[in-house]
């Protein structure tokens, strides 16, 4: 099901929730003020820890830093530059991924030499390399995106070789008893098959792009994204934590902002087509 | 008369409401005997599933009432009258061939030897010995079918409900699971309902064949398959077998071509 | 055997394909060692600080664990109690998912401050966080996504709620859940070295990483770096093995049997 106005009504509605519940909390084990005494005292729910939503909200309006533009202004045009690295991640990671898996399907050898480092290519600490990767590509958004691509193909990868292989083996043998070419089993066959899959990997891979752009913002220098906002929020935060809070909820809007937009286009995609039960 | 194990009276089936409102069954009325091996049989989408479902307190019926055991049909499932089989075998992937047939026994909370030593004998009664610890899918499909034959009678219910249970299988399994299954009838003495597409298994194996018309769901008759018991592989060769079937897929036909005739309601 | 090699040959022979050339190019073209050290010197730089390497490693490997404990149980702890309620936990799932696609990461500095930057446990909270969401929307699904056919065989029974849940619903949800745990074990391997980025002991591999690539001693990044990777990969095939022995039915396990 899939009803826009309604799942965008019920969001604002848990997301009220969720404000509530964070005044409450710092209602009852918050730091003291003139009009009110909380019955505990939890770290946690200080005012340097969970700010005040007003003060949150506020910090958007106030300047960044003094005499300069807004708080808001300067966090979305770095979720801008985060998404457009994240989403040139997605591309790449995406072709790459579906590539890879065309590959795997034709060539058992390959599958058997290769699937196993995708696999393992997953658990290298990214973070890491990036300040290689971005040295090699002499910095810039387009070395971030080439991070992102690396967290992003592996579930292509992975669901494209399930979809790929999921028609019927007697749809393939028929196409076979047509003489098809294996180009014309893959275009007519096996890639409308494997479109449901591809698309549920694309929401892993939307929401893995932009984690992957935000952290290969963080070891290279990259200062003009989310990434870069959170490190630099972070070193000044006990001076302002709401501002770490807001470069947090706008990391928050592009990773379901992305992924919503995906959605979108796989129901636009795939009208009319019962979603495959596994995936 | 003999005392009925069900009795369905007047009974109508109704899905959904409004612009899809399907009715499945129309006045149904329908006496089972103690015993009696009972055939549903009827054009696809007559709704034999559904009056089997009725019976089993899987569904509820919009109007009219069923009585199974002298109790409510509800009362029944709750007593743990019934032993049901689907068209497929629906075995549990995470239980051994023996953990499977002792599912109904652990949900009826019987005790673990009695559970074991149950499940042993039904899966003898089915000749399936010696495959207690495999997993169903080890097993071939006229295999699952049985395990899932043993499992139904496991609790020794009063009524085996069975809807299409070979329906699945190739013909040469098919007839050896219907000697097994008249065998095991005779050994138990349930009554049993089933459900099948085909005339001569519905012939084969019954006491009585309900013969039922597509929309609305009707019973058009319910026939009396006077052949001598036990049957057996003799039976398939018996002149009378061929009259039953004839009679029963005339009766069939007939309604099919909306003979006037046909219309005669004639249950039991 | 000769099976065996034909399976696992191609990939061994990649492995010693690639380290090869790697060392290869690496002499041949000059690469400097701060772009990508030779293997030779990788393995080195291991041999030499072999004892701190498994500090180092045994230390985020803890952060991982214990993080993915949380998580994992807290999300089981949520996905069963909402199972019980089917329109509850459909109406959660969207929500769930929504969570799934914020970068956790980025909660990282919070959680320092939260329970102290020194504090393993506030690696553990970003680990708990990250994979909290797809072990719970996992097991949901493998709670509720049960075969009609198998409730209504219940039902025809007599079985009580709590039977179908105990028969049914829970081994139903067991593959489910252990394929969210499989991808929680390296995730939860990444996240801890990523909080560690944000500041924490120096006797982690985040922490370590970053202060031998700042001192240019690059052969003991990558040192940790395989270490880091090596750990992943075991904590991964001991989840495959715990899912082998307690769910021996499952297709995972067949196939093996099968070859
Ligand atoms: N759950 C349901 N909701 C709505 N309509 C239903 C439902 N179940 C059955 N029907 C309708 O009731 C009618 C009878 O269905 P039923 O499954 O009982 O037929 P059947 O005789 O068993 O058919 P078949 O031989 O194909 O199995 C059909 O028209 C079907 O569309
Ligand atoms: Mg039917």
């Amino acid at each position: 099901m899939f009803r826009p106005a309604r799942s965008v009504l019920s969001f604002l509605v848990v997301i009220s929730a969720l404000t509530v519940l964070w005044e409450v909390v710092k209602l009852l084990g918050g730091d003291p003020s003139e009009a009110w005494t909380p019955p505990f005292q939890w770290t946690v729910a200080s005012d340097l820890n969970m700010p005040h939503v007003w003060d949150i909200a506020a910090s958007f309006v106030e300047p960044a830093q003094r005499n300069g533009p807004p708080l808001g202004l300067v966090l979305v045009n770095a979720g801008i530059f985060t998404f457009r690295e994240a989403f040139g991640g997605f591309v790449f990671g995406a072709l790459l991924g579906l590539a890879l898996a065309i590959v795997f399907v034709h060539s058992q050898l390959l599958e058997r030499a290769l699937v196993p480092y995708v696999v393992a290519s997953q658990t290298v600490p990214i973070i890491a390399i990036a300040p290689v990767v971005v040295i090699w590509l002499r910095g810039g958004w387009l070395a971030v995106a080439v991070i992102s691509a690396y967290l992003t193909f592996f579930p292509v990868t992975i669901a494209g070789l399930r979809g790929l292989r999921s028609p019927d083996p007697r749809a393939l043998e028929l196409m076979r008893s047509y003489a098809s070419s294996s180009r014309d089993v893959l275009v007519k066959v096996r890639l409308p098959a494997a479109a449901p899959y591809l698309f549920a990997a694309f929401k892993v891979a939307a929401t893995a792009s932009v984690v992957g752009a935000i952290i290969g913002e963080l070891p290279s220098g990259i200062r003009d994204g989310l990434g870069g906002a959170i490190l630099n929020f972070n070193q000044f935060y006990v001076s302002g934590p709401p501002k770490l809070w807001a470069a947090i909820i706008v990391a928050a809007v592009v990773g379901i902002g992305f992924f919503a937009l995906v959605r979108v286009a796989e129901v636009l995609f795939l009208r009319g087509r019962a979603a495959p039960s596994d995936a | 008369m003999t005392l009925s194990v069900v009795r369905v009276r007047g009974v109508d089936k109704v899905f959904g409401a409004g612009a899809d409102k399907t009715p499945a069954l129309e006045k149904i009325d329908l006496e089972i005997p103690k015993g009696a091996f009972v055939s549903l049989i009827g054009p696809s989408g007559c709704g034999k599933s559904t009056l089997l479902r009725l019976i089993g307190d899987l569904t509820q019926p919009t109007a009219g009432m069923i009585e199974v055991n002298g109790k409510t049909a509800h009362r029944a499932r709750l007593d743990r009258d019934y032993g049901m089989v689907f068209q497929a075998p629906v075995l549990f992937d995470w239980r051994t061939v023996q953990g499977n047939v002792e599912l109904p026994l652990e949900v009826s909370a019987k005790n673990k030897s009695a559970r074991a030593d149950r499940a042993k004998a039904m899966l003898a009664l089915v000749e399936l010995t010696g495959f207690e610890r495999r997993y169903p899918w080890q097993l071939s499909g006229g295999m699952q079918q049985r395990v899932a034959i043993a499992r139904a009678l496991s609790f020794e219910p009063a009524i085996l409900l069975m809807d299409e249970p070979f329906g699945a299988l190739d013909e040469m399994t098919r007839e050896r699971l219907n000697l097994e299954l008249l065998r095991i009838w005779k050994q138990t003495g349930t009554t049993i309902v089933f459900v099948t597409h085909s005339i001569p298994e519905a012939v084969f194996l019954s006491t009585h064949v309900a013969v039922m018309s597509a929309r609305p769901g009707r019973i058009i008759e319910v026939i009396s398959v006077e052949l001598p018991q036990p049957r057996n592989d003799l039976t398939r060769e018996d002149e009378r077998y061929f009259g039953f079937i004839t009679r029963v897929r005339e009766r069939l036909r007939g309604h099919e071509v909306g003979k006037p005739g046909a219309a005669e309601v004639a249950a039991s | 055997m000769t099976r065996r090699i034909r399976y696992y040959g191609p990939a061994v022979a990649v492995f010693v394909g690639v380290l090869g050339l790697w060392e290869l190019a690496v002499r041949a073209l000059g690469i400097q060692q701060f772009l990508l050290p030779p293997p030779s010197s990788i393995g080195s730089a291991f041999a030499e600080h072999f004892d701190e390497l498994i500090t180092v490693g045994r230390n985020t490997l803890v952060e991982a664990v214990g993080g993915l404990l949380i998580g994992g149980v807290t999300a089981l702890v949520v996905a069963f109690a909402t199972a019980r309620w089917a329109t509850a936990s459909r109406a959660l799932l969207p929500f769930a998912i929504a969570a799934n696609s914020v970068p956790i990461i980025a909660f990282a500095p919070i959680m320092n401050n939260w329970f102290g930057i020194l504090n393993p446990l506030s690696k553990m909270m970003v680990v708990a966080v990250l994979v909290f969401f797809p072990i719970m929307i996992n097991t949901l699904r493998g709670l509720t996504l049960v075969d009609q056919a198998s409730l209504e065989l219940m039902r025809s029974y007599a079985a009580n709620e709590l039977a179908i849940f105990a028969k049914v619903r829970v081994p139903n949800a067991l593959p489910y859940i252990f394929t969210a745990f499989k991808v929680s074990a390296t995730l939860s391997l990444i996240g801890a070295i990523v909080a560690e980025y944000f500041g924490g002991s120096r006797s982690a591999l985040g922490q370590f990483i970053i202060t031998e690539a700042a001192f240019f001693r690059f052969a003991n990044a990558w040192a940790a770096i395989v270490v880091a990777s090596v750990v992943s990969i075991a904590f991964f095939l001991i989840i495959v093995a715990i899912e082998r022995v307690a769910i021996p039915w499952h297709s995972s396990a067949r196939i093996a049997d099968s070859s």
